[in-house]
Formats: structure tokens, C-alpha cells, sequence
């Protein structure tokens, strides 16, 4: 009996690690923002070039930044659920637009309506890159003394707005 | 044994010729491929860093590769990005914080050893010495077996009956 146990009881332990492991998301690297100062920067607005938007201008809010772009397909799954939110909350949503042509970038926000308070745009994808962006579109929530504490990754679904966002940002506007 | 072994020789070869051909196809496609791929390099002691490094930080969009292998938009523009900063001067040390600062170690195409990466590193070890222990168990446990078995006076005499009937053939 003993002979047949220890094989089983192992074959078991390996199927829970097959478990856990296939419920990880291995797309979702941790981000290592999480609980540190939101990088600074400057860039022009879209649509208003003359005019700079630095994250220093956020402080004392509760913000979200967007990393978006026109060329990005995802996004357009994500954009309904912005519109949503941007309608139904008050929290400034500020737009990233990554790597695009500001043309496209406006006729693309023109076409699916646009959600931001503004966007910025990241020409060469420098701002992208120091915040560790990977996979557009990315969302992260920054606190009023501007540290970054909550990122997602890929398309916000509904679930992550209702169950992670709205409680974080009311938690962090407490 | 002899009608084997001119059909053996035969396959294999065939085999050797048939590597051979692919293997010339390879190369030759290899070549081609390169031939076309090579950037301009202005610099090709400052390329040959970039490389070097590049070989070092993983593509974070095509995660089994490394940004030197990808073609993938970020991964190029981590190149250019580790390029600036080698012509600036930077050292490996500082652009590998400046990746790890933004990406995390996950960026680290060779994993650091640190408290989350321990069972990485050591899980194989580990389960070597766990196979070796019970191994080295179970042979002393066959041997003390072996020894420890009795014969009966019937068993022994049976055994030496056995033996001497093969002696008289």
C-alpha cells in the first residue's frame, strides 16, 4: 500500500503546482513601481503643443494615467470602459499617447470620443519607457503625493475598474 | 550479423549525406540572411557592447527572447536605448539599474540570485540530493536484504544437487 501512496502523494503535489501555475499570468510582470514616486516629465499636450503637462501639475489628486495609442487594438476593447468611467467618476484621467502620430491620435479620439482631461504625447516612447511601459495599453493610479500604486496591464475589464480601481481611489482620496 | 551490415552502412550513409546537404542549406540560408539583417555600424566595437548586452535583457513583449534576438518594437527601442547610453559612457553596471529600475529583475535575462529566485537556483540541487539519498537508501536496503537472507539445510542441499548435475554434463 505504502509502495503505491508515496507516488500518488507526489504525482498530487505536482498537479497542484500544474494548477497554480497555469492560473499565473506570466504577461503581468510585477511592476517595480508599485509604492515608488511617479517619474517626472514634461511633454506637450495633444492637440495644444504649446502647452506642457508634467505629473508635478497632479499633486494633491488622485489620478490615473492611460498609456494609450491609436495603433493600438486593444485599445479600442478598453476605450467603452474609459468613456464609462470618465462619465461616471471624477478622478482626472490623463491620456499617454505612446509612440504615435499626434494626426492619427486626434482623429482616433475624434472617431471613439475621448475620455481623457488630456493627453500627452510620447513621440519617441522615452516617458513609456521610464515607466517600465510594455505593453500598451497600461493603467496606473497615483496618489495625491504623486506615488504610483496600482498598475494594470493590458485592457482594463470591468471587473479591474469596479473591483480594484474605484475601491483603491477611494481608499487613497480617504 | 553480415546480412545487417551492409544495409546499416548503407542508411547511415545516406543519412551523413542528407545532414550534409541540409546542413549546407542551413549555413547557406544563414549567410544570406545575415548578409541582409547586418546593420550599418558605424561603430562596431560600440555595436559589439551593444550586443553583448543586448544578449543580457529580455524582451519584455516576446518573453523568451532576449531584446537582442527581437525584432519587437520596445526591443528596439531598448537597443537604441543601451546604444545611447554605452556612447555616453555609462557603464554595464549603471544601464542594467536603469533596465531593472524601470522593468524589475524580470528584465535580467539571466535571473538574480535573491529570495524570490532561491528555489530557482537551488530546487535542482535540492531534488538531485533527494533522488541521491533514496537512492543510496535503497541499495543499502537490497544489500542488508541479500545479507541478511537464510538458507534452510533443504535449500542448500537442493543448490548443490543443481550444481553438481551441471559438472557432470
Amino acid at each position: 500500500m505504502k509502495r503505491y501512496l508515496i507516488p500518488l502523494l507526489i504525482f498530487v503535489v505536482l498537479l497542484v503546482f500544474l494548477v497554480i501555475g497555469l492560473q499565473l499570468k506570466p504577461r503581468e510582470v510585477p511592476s517595480p513601481f508599485i509604492g515608488k514616486p511617479a517619474p517626472v516629465f514634461s511633454l506637450p499636450v495633444l492637440g495644444k503643443e504649446q502647452s506642457a503637462f508634467s505629473p508635478e501639475q497632479m499633486k494633491g489628486k488622485v489620478w490615473i494615467l492611460n498609456v494609450w495609442a491609436s495603433w493600438c487594438v486593444a485599445c479600442r476593447e478598453e476605450h467603452p470602459l474609459l468613456l464609462d468611467f470618465a462619465k461616471s467618476q471624477n478622478t482626472p484621467l490623463i491620456g499617454l499617447d505612446y509612440k504615435d502620430k499626434p494626426e492619427a491620435a486626434k482623429a482616433w479620439l475624434k472617431q471613439y470620443g475621448d475620455p481623457y482631461e488630456l493627453s500627452i504625447s510620447d513621440l519617441t516612447g522615452q516617458v513609456g519607457i521610464d515607466y517600465g511601459v510594455y505593453g500598451v495599453p497600461e493603467t496606473f493610479v497615483i496618489d495625491r503625493s504623486g506615488i504610483i500604486r496600482y498598475k494594470h496591464i493590458g485592457p482594463l475589464t470591468q471587473e479591474a475598474i469596479s473591483q480594484k480601481i474605484i475601491p483603491l481611489i477611494a481608499k487613497l482620496q480617504q | 550479423m553480415k546480412f545487417i551490415r551492409p544495409p546499416i552502412l548503407a542508411t547511415l550513409s545516406l543519412l551523413l549525406i542528407v545532414c550534409a546537404d541540409v546542413g549546407a542549406q542551413v549555413s547557406a540560408s544563414a549567410n544570406s540572411s545575415a548578409k541582409i539583417a547586418t546593420p550599418v555600424a558605424s561603430n562596431p566595437e560600440l555595436e559589439k557592447r551593444v550586443l553583448e548586452l543586448s544578449h543580457e535583457l529580455r524582451c519584455l513583449v516576446c518573453q523568451n527572447q532576449t531584446i537582442a534576438d527581437s525584432n519587437a518594437d520596445l526591443a528596439v527601442d531598448l537597443k537604441n536605448q543601451v546604444r545611447k547610453q554605452l556612447s555616453e559612457g555609462r557603464s554595464k553596471e549603471e544601464i542594467l539599474k536603469y533596465m531593472t529600475d524601470r522593468y524589475g529583475d524580470f528584465v535580467l535575462y539571466k535571473p538574480p540570485f535573491n529570495a524570490a529566485t532561491i528555489m530557482l537556483w537551488v530546487g535542482p540541487f535540492l531534488l538531485m540530493l533527494f533522488g541521491l539519498f533514496f537512492l543510496v537508501r535503497q541499495i543499502k536496503q537490497r544489500r542488508q536484504d541479500l545479507l541478511g537472507e537464510s538458507f534452510s539445510p533443504q535449500d542448500i542441499e537442493r543448490a548443490r544437487q543443481l550444481l553438481d548435475r551441471k559438472t557432470e554434463n
